[in-house]
C-alpha cells in the first residue's frame, strides 16, 4: 500500500495570534508553527495502516522553507520519505491552487490512498482534500472517525455526520480520504526516530508556476473582530473576580 | 435565470428525509435579506413533505434535482450525484450567487462543485459587504480568533458556504402562494464509487444535558484528565451538569455523551460556565443560546467571549478554585 500524507504547517494554536495587517497573515519571525492538528492525526492513520499491511508513506507539504521541519517531524515518527513544494506565498493561495499543486506533485507518484486533514486551523477553508480528490479523479470519503483498508484496497470510512451520527461508506483505492482532528492520538517521535529521520530523503521543488496563474480567492483584510454582544469583563485578582461573579449572578452552593 | 442567487438547499435528520436542515433555511433567510430573485435547490430525493415546505417560502421557484444510477441503489446522500446535478443547474441557470449551509455534506460536496465547475468556493462565511462585483465575503480564520475580508476574482458565480447561526430562523419569509415546483432526475453514467450503509448513532444516550439549568464545561485548557475533577467540584457545588468541548472527549477525558457542539448536544441552560474552551464555531453552535454565558480563558483573543455575558481572562486553575471557594464561603 502507498499512501500519501498531505500537511501544512500552521502558526501555534496555543500561542498568541501575532496578526500582519499588511501581509495579510502573520508575523512569521514572532510565531512559533506547528503540524495542523487534524494532519497529524492523518499522518498517524497512513501509519497505523502501513504498520498493517506494509508498504510506503510520503508526506506532501506545500510551504514555506519551514514546513521541512512538519516533514522531518513527521518522518521522524516513521513516514518513509517526503516531498516539500517549497513556495513563500503558500499562505496567500486560496484552496484550489493548493489542490492543484499537490495534485501535480502527487499524480506522478501512482498512490493507493492519499489523507488529509479536515481543515486547516489557520485559514480554515476545509476545501483541499476534497478539491485534490476531484483534481485526482478519485472517489472522496469525507470527515473520517475510523479508516479501514483491506490487501485488496477496499477501504471502509467511518463518516462522521452531524448531531453524533455516523455512517460507513465503502469505496476502492485509489481514494481520497479527508481525516477529522482527534480521531487517534499521534504517535511521538523517539530519539531513534529523529536520528532515521535525518537520513530520509526530503525532496524540494520550488513553486515555480501557479495553476491558473492568478489565485481567485484573497483576504483584503486580516483583522480582530469587534465584539457583538456586551460582555461584562471582571477584573482583579482570582479572588475579587470570583467574589463579583457570584455576586453578579446570585450564585449559592447547593446545600 | 441569469443573476439572481440560488440556495442549495439539504434535507435535515441523519437520512436527510426529515424536513430541511435548520442551517439550510437559515440559508434561506439570508439570501432573502440580500433580496433579488432567489430561487432553491434540492438535489437527491425529495419527500413531498419537503417539496412543500420549501415551496411554501417566499422565492422565486424550487427545483427539486435527483439523480439516478443506472442500477440503482442509493438511497441517501451521494457526493458524486449532488455534484453532478447541481454543477449542471448552476451552468444552465448562471446565477450571481450561490449560497449553502456549511454542512458536514457541504464539506463533502461543495468543494467538488467547485472544482468541476472552474469556480472558487468561499466557505465558511459568516457575511458579506458589497454589491455585484466588488463583493467582499466576511470569514472567521484561526480558529475564529481572528477574521478576514476575502474579495473573489474572475468570472462566474460566486458560490458561498454559509456559517450557522448567520441568519436568524425567525427571518424566514413565507410566500403568498406557494412557489412554482419543477423536478427533474439526472442519469448518472456509471456505479457509484463510494457505497453507504445507513446511519448509526453510537452508544446510548444516557445524560441529556438538555434538561440541565446549569452547565459546567471544560475544554482542552482543563490540561488532563485528573483536573477534571476541579471543574466537578465547581458543578456539584452549584448543582450543574459537567459537559465538555469536542477536545475533551477526543482525549477521553470525559465520554462522548458529554458533549457540546455539532457533533454533540445542544444546550441552552439558564447558566454556562465554560472552562478553558476557546469557543470554536462548532462548540458555539452548541450551547450559544444559553441565558447567561460565563467565558473562562487565558486567551483574552478566544472566540468563547465573543459569546459571553460574563467573562474573566485569566488561570483557570486559579479561578475555578477561588470560585470553589467563594461558593464554599457564602
Ligand atoms: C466537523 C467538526 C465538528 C466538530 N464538532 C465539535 C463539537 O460538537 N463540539 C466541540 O466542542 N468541538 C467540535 N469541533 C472541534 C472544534 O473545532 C474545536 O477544535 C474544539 O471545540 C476545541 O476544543 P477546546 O476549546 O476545548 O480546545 P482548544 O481550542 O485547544 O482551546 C483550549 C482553550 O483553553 C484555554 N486555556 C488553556 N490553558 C488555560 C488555563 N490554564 N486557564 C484558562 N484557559 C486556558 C486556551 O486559551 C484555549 O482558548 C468540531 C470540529 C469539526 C471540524
Amino acid at each position: 500500500m502507498k499512501i500519501a500524507v498531505c500537511l501544512k504547517q500552521v502558526p501555534s494554536t496555543s500561542a498568541p495570534l501575532q496578526l500582519d495587517a499588511a501581509t495579510r497573515w502573520v508575523r512569521e519571525a514572532e510565531t512559533a508553527f506547528e503540524t495542523n492538528a487534524a494532519d497529524n492525526n492523518a499522518v498517524e492513520a497512513a501509519l497505523a495502516l502501513r504498520d498493517q499491511l506494509g508498504g510506503e508513506v510520503i508526506v506532501v507539504s506545500l510551504g514555506p522553507e519551514r514546513a521541512t521541519e512538519a516533514l522531518r517531524e513527521a518522518l521522524a515518527k516513521g513516514a518513509d520519505r517526503a516531498l516539500h513544494l517549497v513556495s513563500d506565498q503558500a499562505p496567500g493561495l486560496d484552496p484550489a491552487t493548493v489542490a492543484g499543486l499537490l495534485a501535480g506533485a502527487l499524480t506522478a507518484e501512482n498512490c493507493d490512498l492519499v489523507l488529509c486533514g479536515l481543515q486547516s486551523d489557520d485559514q480554515g477553508h476545509g476545501q483541499t482534500g476534497a478539491l485534490l480528490a476531484e483534481k485526482l479523479g478519485w472517489p472522496l470519503a469525507s470527515i473520517a472517525a475510523a479508516l479501514e483498508v483491506d490487501g485488496a484496497g477496499k477501504a471502509r470510512v467511518k463518516r462522521e455526520l452531524e448531531g453524533g451520527w455516523y455512517q460507513w461508506l465503502e469505496l476502492s483505492c485509489p481514494c481520497l480520504v479527508t481525516i477529522q482532528a482527534g480521531i487517534n492520538k499521534p504517535r511521538y517521535a523517539g530519539m531513534k526516530g529523529m536520528l532515521a529521520a535525518k537520513k530520509k530523503p526530503i525532496a524540494k521543488t520550488p513553486v515555480t508556476d501557479y495553476p491558473g496563474g492568478q489565485t481567485r480567492q484573497a483576504m483584503d483584510e486580516l483583522y480582530f473582530p469587534h465584539k457583538t454582544k456586551q460582555t461584562r469583563m471582571l477584573e482583579g485578582s482570582p479572588e475579587d473576580v470570583a467574589g463579583q461573579l457570584v455576586a453578579a449572578l446570585n450564585l449559592r452552593a447547593r446545600p | 435565470m441569469s443573476g439572481g442567487i440560488l440556495v442549495i438547499v439539504e434535507g435535515a435528520g441523519e437520512g436527510g428525509n426529515a424536513g430541511i436542515s435548520r442551517a439550510s433555511l437559515e440559508t434561506v433567510a439570508y439570501a432573502q435579506s440580500l433580496g433579488g430573485p432567489l430561487k432553491l435547490i434540492l438535489p437527491g430525493a425529495a419527500s413531498p413533505a419537503q417539496a412543500d415546505a420549501l415551496a411554501a417560502l417566499a422565492v422565486d421557484e424550487v427545483l427539486l434535482a435527483d439523480f439516478a444510477y443506472p442500477a440503482g441503489g442509493v438511497a441517501g446522500y451521494d457526493g458524486d450525484g449532488y455534484v453532478a446535478v447541481l454543477a449542471e443547474a448552476i451552468q444552465r441557470l448562471a446565477p450571481d450567487q450561490v449560497f449553502l449551509a456549511h454542512s458536514y455534506g457541504a464539506r463533502d460536496f461543495a468543494p467538488r462543485l467547485a472544482a468541476r465547475l472552474n469556480l472558487t468556493l468561499v466557505s465558511d462565511c459568516i457575511g458579506q459587504e458589497g454589491q455585484g462585483d466588488a463583493v467582499a465575503y466576511l470569514r472567521q480564520v484561526f480558529l475564529g480568533r481572528a477574521q478576514a475580508r476575502v474579495k473573489v476574482a474572475g468570472a462566474g458565480p460566486r458560490l458561498v458556504s454559509v456559517q450557522a447561526g448567520v441568519a436568524r430562523l425567525e427571518d424566514l419569509r413565507r410566500g403568498a402562494a406557494p412557489a412554482p415546483v419543477s423536478r427533474s432526475t439526472l442519469a448518472m453514467p456509471a456505479a457509484p464509487r463510494v457505497v453507504a450503509q445507513a446511519p448509526i448513532r453510537e452508544g446510548e444516550r444516557s445524560v441529556d444535558l438538555s434538561q440541565a439549568r446549569i452547565i459546567v464545561a471544560v475544554g482542552r485548557g482543563i490540561k488532563t484528565q485528573e483536573n477534571i475533577a476541579l471543574a466537578k467540584k465547581l458543578a456539584d457545588l452549584l448543582g450543574a451538569e459537567l459537559a465538555a468541548s469536542r477536545a475533551v472527549c477526543d482525549e477521553g477525558w470525559l465520554p462522548i455523551e458529554r458533549q457540546v457542539g455539532s457533533s454533540g448536544q445542544t444546550v441552552a441552560p439558564a447558566l454556562y460556565i465554560a472552562i478553558g474552551i476557546s469557543g470554536a464555531v462548532q462548540h458555539l453552535v452548541g450551547m450559544k443560546t444559553s441565558e447567561t454565558i460565563v467565558a473562562i480563558n487565558k486567551d483574552a483573543n478566544a472566540p468563547i467571549f465573543k459569546v459571553a455575558d460574563y467573562g474573566i481572562v485569566g488561570d483557570l486553575f486559579q479561578v475555578v478554585p477561588a470560585l470553589i471557594a467563594a461558593l464554599e464561603g457564602a
